[in-house]
């Protein structure tokens, strides 16, 4: 894995709280979420966002920011990145992007970004796992106008002003050469993150956190929240939960014989 | 700027509206609805709770623009190696319902090297248009041109509607298109329809892993655009009599300029059937035991040829790759049939395969969870039943 | 129970408690079955800088003491007793240094250690020298600027995966108690070898060897303190490292006892789950007091060595002797609950049963600790 040593290299790593899918169930009583004491957690996808950071640190030297837009609970997920290796945390957070769509939303992180300026690398995760678009990250390197790849699975080489990627396709991988600052959406093949080190908690813990208002982004109030976004949510609802059907019974071969007849038409 | 209130002498402390919002950003506060605002995201789900109406929500302070002048159902059509992609043909079977319901025409997009002999494939497949452009840097996908192209494409014709599929190539170039061109754009959507009075795309999704479905719109911006997954909508049929008209763009060459730039493509051929893509999966899980467990599956998803899949469990316990796990950290399919042999049925898992057509299991214990998603169950031994199954099938199939 | 745990101490036992439940747990049955060194999961601990939580912070520790200590090899321990080894067995290994050792010493083996780039392991039983640790006959005789050691140390825990071995040995024959000397050796040393791993009852993924010394060469500058201080540096190295022996016994007993109440919620017999009678109320109950127990006198025996007290091979004992006995009773009486099922290698509670059985045997046997406790005891009413 060829690597020149860089002398400074400034990554970027969008993360987003997210709450604990596997706690999000239906009620079937009243077809509500159940949501009491649903924990918040970082976006999965985006550990590996985070761990990726940690390692070009390592290999290339610099400096890891972990940047979140969220309310004020969002705190702890950057916190959290930085035990996990990151080194500073940005919260953008104000009452005015409430209701941000996709759009906005990578509007007001790309406003983010230009106020911090210098930046080499920006990580993000493939999806988030509450509104799984995938759209976030690819949107903020159109605002920023700066080139992306996607699904990346590994950072073969990088140095100063250029990185060569594998990009995760159906079929397998394609080889990218790309210039830098570029940015990067990783997928869970890329790395195994690893768990927070003792000195990474005590660091989170004392860690002074920006926090940056839609003023401080100098963002247009017409692009932010709910205004900001092209697309509404018009209705949610549970989808009709899948029912179970019917039980065979019998001995092995009856039952073997009545499934086949079923599914007949199914496997032609 | 959008806003959210309660209507404090119409609320009763019903508390409806708590269990309503997806976001727990509601709870009651001396007998009085209050709303946490760092939590909401102002989707309206109270509003339409509220018996009382006692929440009102404050939207477009935006003047409504004039969208007349956009017309036509565009579809962006996928192609690997000159070949067009199935997910294409489905596209085009939803896209036109979409256009007959508005009045307007179907049109394909496509861009590539050296393929407008594959237009007469789009025609067949009911489109009324096609929209063309064919240039050396266009052969594999590369973000930059491919969105500069749909980018000029869009803001010269000015489609209402934009539909593409929800792959690696359709997610990247769709998400930078969106924000160029200033459009509305839903993912992964697995419902399409129009509201018709206001001519409005009516896109349904999935969140929270598919624990709740959402319905969106855009109704201030165009074009309207949206991702379908692959197999979620069906192909449109050939129709060999049909003839599109045929547009070939061409464009200056700083249009196709490319910031990066693609080496190599590898491909990562299997002998089994590509997950994803399967109509037919059998599953193993830790009923199995151990990875001879697996080679029993194998034999019956070759019978049925389909491809085999498994839980994170049997992954983790090194019977088989991790190429082959379904569920939340895995893979997401949608086949016809899924057997699940062995497999309890962990939420996780069933998160990857509960929209599969029809999924039978097979699981020794009656309380298994994965019964209650079963089209069909067999309470029993796999280790009996599957090799009877692929017996059977085996004798069936011959016939 | 409130353990009255600073803030640190409890962020550093939740991170051990993660390390166990989503790293440890998962391959614990594997290595068991194995007895290969966990290697993986050391890597694991040293990334979480928790090797290194004794060590002073000069050294690249995080500063703190046998407290901390504890508490995170009670955590490993609760998923693996033997895993939990490489990480408690350094600790032994490295008390000489930091007891003892000179500055330039602890700045030669401690940042190391504290990274858990390379382990550590204390070496003074022989094969006619257990419990009677005054007999051994390994010597270390001075020659020039260097000692050259003989002898075979028997039954070392961390022997052959450990880079820094702490040494027992007879510098002068003629000085009884005095005449021993303590020594810190490097693997790759010429003239010191490994002993096949030896196959265990329990703590199978611990590394359990003979290191064999013929003519060994060790430099002067290794030797810890003075000539003469040997048997001094072991025994205040047992004092200070028997709470972690408690701790581990403490975790292995919790363990065994969750398994324990887990199955008899959900086993059904007589159409009740087993958890309603009272036979079985009665020993959950037991076992939850004793090893509540066991923990307090080893957070209280940890909190006073920490405290800088002078004496503390009394209590030290008595949390090591309490702590091992619980242990075994506690993983017995789980097997116990178990039924048939305790007796099956396939569930996880006959392990803690076998694991259990060492608390009570090494670290100075539980008939030593009570000689060492009723020495004291006596010593104590003599001086009133």
């Amino acid at each position: 894995m060829a690597i020149i040593p860089q002398q400074h290299m400034n990554i970027i790593v969008c993360i987003k709280q997210v709450p604990n899918t596997t706690d999000v169930r239906i009620d079937p009583a009243t077809n509500t979420l159940i949501r009491d004491g649903v924990e918040s957690v970082i976006n999965p996808f985006d550990t590996y966002a985070i761990e990726e950071a940690a390692r070009l640190k390592e290999r290339c030297g610099g400096k890891v920011t972990a940047i979140t837009m969220g309310p004020p609970q969002a705190e702890n997920a950057l916190k959290e990145a930085i035990s996990l290796g990151c080194d500073e945390g940005i919260l953008v957070s104000d009452r005015k992007f409430a209701g941000s769509d996709t759009w906005a939303t990578s509007y007001t992180l790309a406003a983010a970004i230009r106020k911090i300026a210098d930046f080499d690398v920006i990580l993000c995760g493939k999806q988030a796992s509450d509104g799984d678009t995938a759209q976030v990250g690819p949107g903020i390197s159109a605002h920023l106008n700066i080139p992306q790849v996607t699904y990346v699975k590994k950072i073969v080489e990088i140095s100063a002003g250029a990185a060569k990627v594998e990009r995760m396709t159906e079929e397998g991988y394609d080889i990218v050469e790309t210039p830098l600052p570029c940015l990067f959406t990783v997928v869970k093949e890329i790395n195994t993150p690893r768990l927070p080190s003792f000195k990474g908690m005590m660091r989170a813990k004392y860690a002074k956190l920006l926090k940056w208002t839609a003023d401080d982004i100098e963002a247009d109030p017409a692009a932010l929240g709910l205004d900001g976004s092209p697309t509404r949510v018009v209705k949610i609802f549970t989808p009709e939960a899948r029912k179970g059907g019917e039980i065979l019974s019998g001995a092995t071969d009856d039952v073997s014989k009545e499934l086949v007849e079923l599914l007949k038409d199914l496997v032609i | 700027m959008a806003s959210i209130a309660i209507s404090l002498d119409k609320c009763t402390g019903c508390s409806l509206c708590v269990k309503a919002c997806p976001f727990g950003a509601i709870h009651m506060a001396n007998k009085k609805a209050v709303i946490d605002m760092a939590k909401c995201t102002l989707c309206g789900a109270c509003v339409t709770a509220c018996k009382f109406m006692a929440i009102e929500l404050k939207k477009d302070s935006a003047p409504k623009k004039d969208l007349s002048g956009y017309k036509d159902v565009w579809v962006f059509c996928e192609q690997k190696k000159g070949v067009i992609q199935s997910i294409s043909f489905e596209l085009l079977g939803e896209g036109r319902k979409l256009a007959d319901k508005l009045g307007v025409k179907l049109c394909a997009v496509i861009l590539g090297s050296g393929i407008e002999s594959k237009a007469a494939e789009l025609s067949e497949r009911g489109a009324d248009k096609i929209y063309l452009v064919d240039h050396p840097a266009l052969k594999s996908y590369q973000d930059d041109p491919y969105t500069e192209v749909i980018v000029n494409l869009a803001e010269e014709y000015k489609p209402e509607i934009i539909l593409c599929g929800a792959t690696t190539i359709g997610r990247s170039l769709i998400s930078r298109v969106a924000i160029r061109i200033n459009a509305g754009l839903t993912a992964d959507c697995t419902g399409l329809d129009i509201d018709p009075t206001e001519r409005l795309l009516l896109q349904t999704r999935p969140a929270f892993g598919g624990n709740i479905m959402a319905t969106i719109i855009t109704p201030n911006h165009r074009p309207q655009m949206a991702t379908v997954r692959h197999k979620v909508m069906q192909e449109a049929a050939v129709d060999k009599s049909r003839k599109a008209e045929l547009i070939i763009k061409r464009y200056p060459e700083e249009v196709f300029k490319s910031r990066t730039k693609l080496l190599e493509i590898v491909e990562e051929i299997s002998e089994t059937v590509n997950l994803s893509e399967a109509d037919i999966i059998v599953a193993g899980g830790r009923g199995l035991g151990g990875k001879e467990g697996f080679e029993m599956i194998g034999k019956l998803a070759k019978v049925l040829g389909g491809a085999v899949g498994a839980t994170r469990g049997a992954v983790d316990a090194d019977w088989i790759p991790y190429s082959h796990q379904v569920g939340q950290t895995g893979k997401t399919v949608c086949p016809k049939l899924y057997i699940a042999c062995g497999v309890s049925g962990q939420i996780q898992h069933l998160i990857g395969m509960q929209s599969s057509k029809v999924i039978v299991a097979i699981n020794k214990d009656p309380e298994a969870p994965i019964f209650k998603v079963a089209t069909y169950g067999i309470v029993g031994d796999i280790f009996d039943i599957v090799p009877a199954l692929t017996k059977e099938f085996t004798r069936s199939l011959k016939k | 129970m409130d353990y009255l745990l600073t803030e640190q101490q409890v962020m550093m036992r939740d991170l051990a408690r993660q390390i166990a439940d989503e790293k440890i747990k998962p391959v614990a049955a594997h290595y068991d079955e194995t007895e290969e060194f966990a290697w993986p999961i050391m890597k694991i601990i040293a990334d979480s800088d928790l090797f290194g939580v004794y060590i002073p912070e000069q050294y690249g520790g995080l500063g703190g003491g046998v407290m901390d200590m504890c508490l995170i090899t009670e955590e490993f321990s609760r998923a693996c007793g033997g895993i939990a080894l490489g990480y408690a067995g350094t600790g032994l290994g490295t008390f000489p240094i930091l007891l003892y050792g000179s500055d330039e010493q602890k700045q030669r083996f401690l940042p190391d250690i504290a990274k858990g780039k390379r382990l550590a392991a204390f070496c003074i039983t022989e094969a006619g020298a257990g419990s009677d640790a005054g007999s051994i006959k390994t010597t270390a005789v001075k020659d020039g600027d260097h000692y050259i050691l003989n002898g075979t140390k028997q039954w070392i825990t961390n022997a052959g995966e450990a880079e820094v071995y702490t040494v027992i040995a007879i510098t002068d024959k003629t000085k009884g108690s005095r005449g021993a000397s303590a020594f810190i050796v490097e693997k790759g040393a010429k003239g010191m070898e490994f002993g096949k791993k030896e196959k265990k009852m329990g703590i199978r993924a611990s590394a359990t060897r003979e290191v064999i010394f013929t003519d060994c060469r060790v430099p002067a500058a290794n030797l810890i303190s003075k000539e003469g201080m040997g048997f001094i540096v072991a025994m205040k190295t047992l004092d200070n490292s028997r709470p972690g022996v408690a701790a581990q016994a403490v975790g292995i007993a919790q363990g065994a006892l969750d398994h324990a109440v887990e199955y008899a919620r959900t086993r059904v017999q007589f159409g009740a789950p087993i958890s309603s009678f009272q036979a079985i109320q009665h020993m959950l109950a037991d076992m939850g007091t004793q090893v509540e127990a066991a923990r307090a006198l080893a957070y209280a025996t940890a909190r006073m060595v920490d405290s800088g007290a002078k004496s503390i091979s009394k209590e030290s004992a008595m949390s090591k002797l309490f702590a091992s006995d619980v242990a075994m009773k506690v993983a017995n009486d789980a097997v116990q609950i178990f039924g048939g099922y305790g007796y099956m290698r396939d569930y996880p509670v006959e392990k803690y049963l076998r694991d259990a059985k060492i608390t009570q045997i090494y670290e100075g046997t539980n008939q030593i600790q009570r000689n060492v406790i009723a020495g004291h005891m006596i010593k104590e009413s003599l001086k009133k």
